[in-house]
């Protein structure tokens, strides 16, 4: 049996986002900056889906950006708030452990450059505290910048809380939705929320596409310079078909959202269930906040990637935070930011599913993993010395 | 491409020689837990200087499995001076290669041989120059 379960990686292209998509790479391929009648068929389907997108999210159409993606998206919104800080000798920003790196990796460069950086504990259960966010502001803060939902754990932060705090002290607030858009609802007015990133490929479009929204009266530079597109905030011919199947696959993804979470709800709850029966195991992340189908859990005295792997030979694709898969030493960051030891953050696996999943794949997994575990737990000396006593169990 | 080669996969899938010998002449372990893998090796050691069996238990990522099994069947009945000129290198060939970031498994399985003959030499009283048995520690946990 084939099981995707890394729904939180990469989704499907649903049909009607194919379907919504096909014709403006074939017939109607005009370039929406054109004149001509063909052209225009252009034109309007983008206007079409800067609409839906919009609606999807509670904005104004005018106030959304097309970008190439999430991480564009988060950068734009970033940088161009710490411009128009430093500009205002405003040269503070805040964050959290766990963000995205998209996110992080952006921040990092802005401390280089003079920038001052707090980023928030996220607490064991992976949950900023709003009072923390408050104890952060300064007169120099010039943006907070939050993610909606975590992409490993899948906690869901107090966006609204957080939006209303910063409209009331005047702080521009951002919140990369990547993990959120799609799955668990938006509303960009309700929550005071002044930008917010999303990426087409997490909810069923294809990859290559996504959107910055820009709260009206919210200034934002420019990343790519070149065109009027995007009221020239956005440089680069527009990814039409790429544009018109997100608006496709977000409306879809917004229409069926109850649907949708009633059936992944039961199964992500039999995941956890059933995996927590394996001994010496531990879910991370509050189950109370959370996104529908981001299962995350440990599992003592093995190592990610192998049980990856082992998982892969038997069908099933998830994703782990061990140091092997992250491509650096040190196992994941934001199970390090939970305070989980190293060497319980290297035995972690995330399972993501969606309601493309059914519940005998769910059955498949929680056939194979205790299997799995049980395997490499049986080949560990780590484990051996954690049944003899020589080691201490962390969880 | 897929990340290991076949013969790194088959290692990993069907790891040769896992478990431990309760009768070991040596054990030998290197590598620790927050770094992400931990190789144990066991020998025993016949009255001729061969090794006549060896184990391995391994806590770490598929290399570190694959290599640890490799690094068994290479040291199997051989005599422990050959044991001791099991470079990682050799190890990487036998295994069809690694990938660059994942070098460093072989590397911790040409050590844990040498730990466990290390501690078959000092359990027998056999005298040895300590500096053919310098264990590099891992750069991340000196930090």
């Amino acid at each position: 049996m084939f099981v995707y379960a890394d729904n939180a990686a990469t989704t499907c292209v649903s049909k009607t986002a194919l379907d919504a998509m096909l014709p403006y790479l074939t017939e109607q391929y005009g370039n929406p900056s054109s004149l001509y009648a063909f052209a225009q068929k252009s034109t309007e389907a983008l206007a079409q889906a800067r609409a839906d997108v919009a609606a999807c999210l509670g904005a104004e159409p005018r106030e959304i950006i097309f970008t190439s993606g999430g991480s564009e998206a988060d950068n734009q919104a970033i940088l161009s708030a710490a411009r128009l800080g430093a500009r205002q000798g405003k040269k503070h920003l805040i964050s959290t452990a766990f963000e995205h790196h998209a996110v992080l990796h952006t921040l990092k460069k802005l401390e280089k450059e003079g920038y001052e950086v707090t980023l928030l504990d996220v607490h064991e259960d992976g949950v900023v505290r709003l009072e923390d966010v408050a104890a952060a502001i300064r007169e120099d803060t010039c943006l907070v910048t939050i993610m909606f939902a975590n992409n490993e754990i899948g906690t869901l932060q107090p966006i609204a809380e957080i939006g209303a705090l910063c409209r009331e002290k005047g702080i521009p607030f951002h919140t990369d939705a990547v993990q959120a858009a799609g799955h668990t609802p938006i509303d960009v007015k309700a929550m005071n929320i002044d930008m917010l990133s999303i990426s087409g490929h997490k909810f069923h479009a294809p990859k290559g596409v996504g959107a910055l929204y820009v709260r009206r009266g919210v200034p934002i530079f420019n990343l790519i310079e070149g065109g009027a597109q995007e009221r020239g905030k956005r440089a680069g011919t527009e990814n039409v078909a790429g544009i018109v199947a997100m608006a496709a696959a977000l409306k879809e993804s917004v229409e069926n959202m109850e649907a949708n979470t009633a059936k992944i709800i039961p199964m992500r709850d039999k995941l956890f269930a059933e995996l927590s029966k394996i001994p010496h195991s531990k879910i991370n992340g509050s189950l109370e906040h959370h996104v529908p189908g981001t299962v995350n859990m440990c599992f003592e005295g093995i190592e990610g990637e192998s049980l990856l792997l082992l998982l892969d030979a038997n069908g099933i694709c998830a994703s782990s935070g061990s140091a092997c898969t992250s491509g650096s030493l040190d196992p994941s960051h934001v199970l390090l930011a939970l305070g989980l030891p190293h060497e319980v953050a290297h035995g972690s696996l995330r399972l993501s599913i969606g309601e493309y999943n059914s519940m005998e794949e769910i059955d498949h997994i929680i056939e194979v993993v205790p299997k799995v575990v049980d395997y490499l737990r049986n080949m560990s000396p780590v484990w051996d010395e954690l049944e003899k006593g020589q080691r201490p169990h962390l969880i | 491409m897929a990340l290991y080669s076949d013969k790194v996969m088959d290692h990993f899938q069907n790891p040769r020689n896992v478990g431990k010998l309760d009768d070991a002449d040596g054990i030998g372990e290197v590598g620790n837990a927050k770094c992400g893998d931990i190789m144990r090796m066991y020998i025993k050691v016949d009255d001729n200087g061969v090794i006549s069996d060896c184990k391995f238990n391994t806590f770490g990522c598929g290399s570190a499995i694959a290599t640890s099994s490799m690094a068994t069947e290479l040291i199997k009945g051989k005599p422990i001076e050959e044991a001791l000129k099991l470079s990682n290198q050799a190890v990487v060939e036998a295994l069809d290669g690694l990938p660059a970031h994942k070098i460093h498994c072989s590397v911790l399985a040409e050590e844990a041989v040498r730990a466990a003959v290390k501690d078959y030499y000092d359990k027998k009283g056999i005298a040895y120059d300590p500096d053919d048995f310098q264990i590099h520690d891992c750069e991340s946990c000196q930090s």
